[in-house]
């Protein structure tokens, strides 16, 4: 067996360290040492996204990364995006249109959806298509997360204009 | 008082009832990350198990050595099925009345069959140690062809007795599981050989697999100081699993606990029962210790129950007009290497026989034929209910070949044909009782919102431009129009494994006039929490925000056979209406009481009971709880609770026209869906939201279905689809808007006239995507052509249409 590596990371805003096989995955290593099931495991291949959760700016699949790549990195999951007195714009819209179902790929959905309109804060339902192909859901048909989201940019565009 | 300024219409709305596009209670841990599944669940000292699998498709396992594998650190046990075999759990009896090697017994008979279960401190160990299990395996022919099956030598299940019967009659072949026929055979052949016009042709829809996003896993603990065993799993039927649970480890029942927490998703894929269940119930009894199982993607597409698979020979045949006089259908079922479908226990092909579809026609004939191959077990109803979507696709597509063979219109083809609104309750030619419907009206409304008529000139244009070589692309436009068969079922007729399909629901009123209500289903994405809050809602008078939904724990939950065919709203639905009905009969005589009249002078009126003729004179259903509960009332017990366990008198028959219109590009074969519009009747609508909902769903499973999805197998019975990289779920990119619509008819024999939405889009959107394929090439003279319909198979057909000469 390796040598076990001591990880530091910053998960949500808070410091985390432990010591882990290098081989071990983030998404193990953030559902089973930090107990954060939010992200969930779908498919351990990078297809379906049910993993997604934003390392150093960037969406990432951590179902296929290395714990041992994220060393350092600062980690957000979908337990860090809002909190249950202060819900996220697109947490709610996604309730409001009806945007999830088994619940399963929600979580690796919204954070994705959340770097999208960090990229792009007033994507085209195209680009909104485009932007999140990479994370499937087998409810849903995509129709209404679609509509969450363009619902969640023009929320957020909204509230900007009204504080400029 | 607050409640006399409220108007009527606030009292209804406040109530989030029926037909209240009520948000989904659900959604709010869901988006927060805050869903509980079975892989979240961690207990003191969990082990990890895992499988050894079989490489081969067909093979004798000569012997199997565990000692590299005990020797490595943090590996606890390693189970064969000879640890099995003394507490003869080495095998388990299928739903279909069938076996099946919970670990390989001697040999294997597919690819990725379970051979060793290794239970170890983490996955990463356990993971370690299935590599060090060393198995020698001896080949043997592999079978994937189910005709081959059904002619060769090689005997593929050595441990059923040659000629004896099988479950479901006899067996003509060493490789055939049951001949199940239904209708009249030779009235059958007799109309149909002395036909004005007759078709023929094999459709096959392919195997496939319902791939819920979660994969299947359980958590097994048995608790050795109190000799209960709690089971956690991804289970469409806890209740059942309990049973059989009992029945197989001598457990008695009321020490198992089964709970299904958070499903996500099932699709079908979570009904059977797997060996990964059986091997983490064991392990843990081994062990002590809590045991978790969580197969990965690629053993949920290898292992775990598939579906379809159905190679249909039809004869249709029709007067010159068009009026259709006859249906004959012979299926060859592969079923893979164990009878493990999913279907009432009366019905090994389940509900086929509702492959006349939505029409009449006077006589017809079935039979299906199962035979085993090496491939995986299964055959679950994938999102639909018990073979209906093969039945589906074979009619539309035996609808259409009929109309290319009497140059009709195919959709005045159907109009011709529909069972008429005066004929409901309408006898079918296979012996089914469709309770309601209005087929004419919902294909007029659905003709006229695509603007059917443009859409064909349009096309006859395409087609000549295409002629004179201006465009490459065709254009087609697919028609379906859908009877399913839900709600199974009266439990005279449909039981599982001598279950029968009842299902349940128990409410107690607390005293401060909020509700707890249990059913005996299991909500794996559907919205239960919230849908059967309105059905109640409607029922007390209590709002639907006031009503907790529980289902899933067998300790709390009434009995019931689980979710699954469109089966929670035709069947836990009607119990919750029942339910909710005995409540308000107890309370009406809590509000006589009150109100010191009798009990006919009071009436209910959506949140209270009024008096009669003078209703500023009412009690709320909040004063009559506390009554209920603090009132002494000469007569009547405490307490406000009650249970019903509703048998349903017939099964429920929604219906839909969909149309499609996709333009198809010939010298690359990809298709792009220019329009669909999806119209459903489902009877008496709960929450038009989560039908919606619904309806997108189960269509972007039939896209898929139809235009690429496949569990295929090479000659050696390698599955060549084990991943999400082979096996096409659609993405964003490649999913449609849909337009939805509805008409409404509804059930006469159901409590609030409602009829089950969840699987009508995936029966009847794979003939509409299917069928706008093959429309698309009919001036060409394509008749048929198997699905999935992918960019290959279409350049394909195109190709072999000589259309890129």
């Amino acid at each position: 067996m390796p040598d076990k590596m001591h990880i530091k990371v910053t998960v949500n805003g808070q410091d985390e360290e432990f010591l882990a096989e290098p081989r071990e995955l983030l998404i193990y290593a953030l559902r089973e040492r930090l107990n954060l099931t939010g992200p969930h495991v779908g498919c351990e291949t990078s297809h379906c996204g049910a993993c997604t959760v934003i390392v150093n700016g960037k969406s990432v699949k951590s179902c296929t990364m290395f714990v041992g790549q994220a060393n350092g990195a600062e980690i957000t999951t979908i337990e860090g995006l809002g909190s249950p007195d202060a819900l996220h714009v697109l947490q709610e819209t996604f309730r409001e249109h009806h945007g999830l179902q088994c619940g399963f790929c929600t979580p690796g959905m919204i954070t994705r959806a959340h770097k999208l309109l960090e990229e792009n804060p007033n994507p085209t339902e195209e680009e909104v298509r485009f932007g999140m192909a990479g994370n499937l859901c087998r409810c849903t048909g995509y129709q209404n997360i679609v509509k969450s989201i363009l619902a969640a940019a023009a929320q957020m565009n909204g509230a900007q204009e009204a504080a400029e | 008082m607050k409640d006399e300024v409220e108007s009527r219409d606030d009292r209804v709305a406040n109530l989030k009832g029926l037909g209240s596009a009520r948000k989904r209670v659900e959604d709010v841990r869901f988006t927060q990350g805050k869903g509980n599944y079975v892989d979240d669940i961690k207990l003191p000292g969990m082990l990890h198990g895992d499988f050894v699998r079989s490489p081969y498709a067909h093979a004798r396992v000569k012997s199997i050595n565990i000692d590299a594998a005990m020797a490595l650190d943090g590996v606890v046990a390693v189970l064969t099925a000879k640890d099995l075999e003394p507490l003869s759990l080495h095998w388990m009896p299928t739903l279909a009345g069938d076996k099946q090697m919970v670990l390989a017994d001697g040999k294997v008979l597919f690819q990725g069959q379970e051979v060793a279960f290794v239970v170890a401190r983490d996955r990463y160990v356990a993971a370690d140690a299935v590599e060090l299990v060393e198995v020698d395996y001896e080949e043997l022919p592999v079978l994937t062809d189910p005709f081959e099956a059904m002619k060769s030598d090689t005997v593929l299940r050595e441990d059923l007795e040659d000629g004896a019967d099988g479950a479901h009659g006899p067996r003509r072949h060493h490789n055939h599981i049951f001949l199940w026929e239904e209708g009249d055979k030779a009235a059958t052949e007799e109309v149909i050989d002395s036909a004005e016009v007759v078709v023929e042709e094999m459709v096959y829809y392919h195997r496939t697999h319902p791939c819920p996003l979660e994969t299947c896993g359980a958590v097994a603990s048995m608790d050795k100081v109190n000799g209960k065993l709690t089971l956690y799993g991804t289970f469409q039927a806890p209740h059942v699993v309990r049973t059989v649970a009992s029945l197989l480890s001598g457990i008695e029942e009321h020490n198992i606990r089964v709970v299904s927490p958070d499903i996500g998703g099932g699709f079908g894929n979570k009904v059977g029962v797997y060996p990964g269940y059986v091997c983490s119930i064991v392990a843990s009894i081994v062990t002590g210790l809590p045991v978790k199982w969580v197969e990965d993607r690629m053993e949920n597409l290898m292992a775990t129950a598939f579906a379809r698979d159905y190679w249909m020979q039809g004869k249709i045949s029709a007067t010159k007009e068009g009026k259709i006089t006859g249906l004959h259908c012979h299926v060859t079922a592969d079923h893979g290497a164990f009878d493990a479908c999913a279907d009432p226990t009366k019905y090994p092909a389940g509900f086929f026989h509702i492959c006349t579809g939505s029409y009449d026609i006077p006589v017809a004939y079935v039979g299906v034929d199962g035979v085993y191959t090496n491939k995986a077990p299964g055959g679950v109803a994938y999102r639909c209910s018990f073979r209906v979507t093969e039945a589906a696709y074979f009619i539309e597509r035996m609808i259409e070949v009929l109309a290319m063979e009497l140059n009709m219109d195919a959709a005045e083809l159907r109009r011709i044909n529909f069972i008429r609104k005066e004929q409901f309750p309408y006898q079918s030619a296979l012996g089914w009782e469709y309770d309601s419907g209005d087929y004419h009206t919902a294909w007029d409304k659905a003709l006229t919102s695509v603007g059917y008529d443009d859409l064909r000139r349009e096309q006859a244009e395409r087609v000549e431009a295409f002629k004179r070589g201006e465009t490459r692309k065709l254009m087609g436009i697919g028609l379906s129009f859908f009877t399913e068969i839900v709600g199974a079922g009266p439990v005279k007729n449909c039981d599982i494994l001598g279950m029968g399909m009842f299902d349940s629901c128990e409410i107690r009123i607390h005293p401060t006039g909020s509700a707890i209500a249990r059913l005996g289903t299991i909500s794996q994405g559907q919205g239960h929490a919230t849908t059967f809050a309105q059905i109640l809602a409607t029922e007390t008078g209590i709002p639907a925000d006031s009503i907790t939904i529980e289902e899933g724990d067998t300790d709390t939950a009434p009995y019931g056979l689980g979710t699954y065919g469109s089966r929670s709203t035709p069947v836990a639905g009607a119990a919750t209406a029942l339910a909710g009905r005995k409540i308000r009969a107890k309370a009406q005589m809590i509000a006589a009481y009150l109100l010191e009249v009798h009990d006919d002078d009071v009436e209910f009126d959506v949140d209270r009971f009024v008096l009669k003729g003078a209703p500023e004179r009412f009690k709320t259903m909040k004063e009559i709880a506390y009554a209920a509960y603090n009132q002494a009332i000469p007569g009547i017990e405490p307490g406000l609770e009650a249970v019903s366990y509703y048998d349903p008198p017939n099964m429920t028959y929604p219906f839909g026209a969909y149309v499609c219109v996709m333009d198809v590009d010939v010298d690359t074969g990809t298709t792009d869906i220019r329009q669909f519009y999806a119209l459903d009747d489902c009877g008496t609508r709960i929450n038009p939201m989560v039908i919606e909902g619904q309806v997108h769903g189960g269509l972007t499973e039939a896209l898929a279905i139809a235009m690429g999805q496949e569990i295929a197998y090479d000659d050696l019975g390698n599955c060549k689809t084990g991943t999400l990289m082979d096996f096409f779920i659609p993405t964003a990119w490649e999913t449609p808007n849909y337009v939805t619509d509805h008409t409404e008819t509804p059930s006469p024999h159901h409590p609030i006239g409602a009829k089950g939405v969840g699987e009508s889009p995936n029966v009847g959107g794979v003939p509409a995507f299917s069928n706008a394929v093959h429309d698309a090439f009919r001036a060409f003279g394509l008749r048929q052509a198997h699905m999935p319909h992918d960019h290959w198979r279409i350049w394909q057909i195109a190709n072999d249409l000589g259309l890129h000469d």
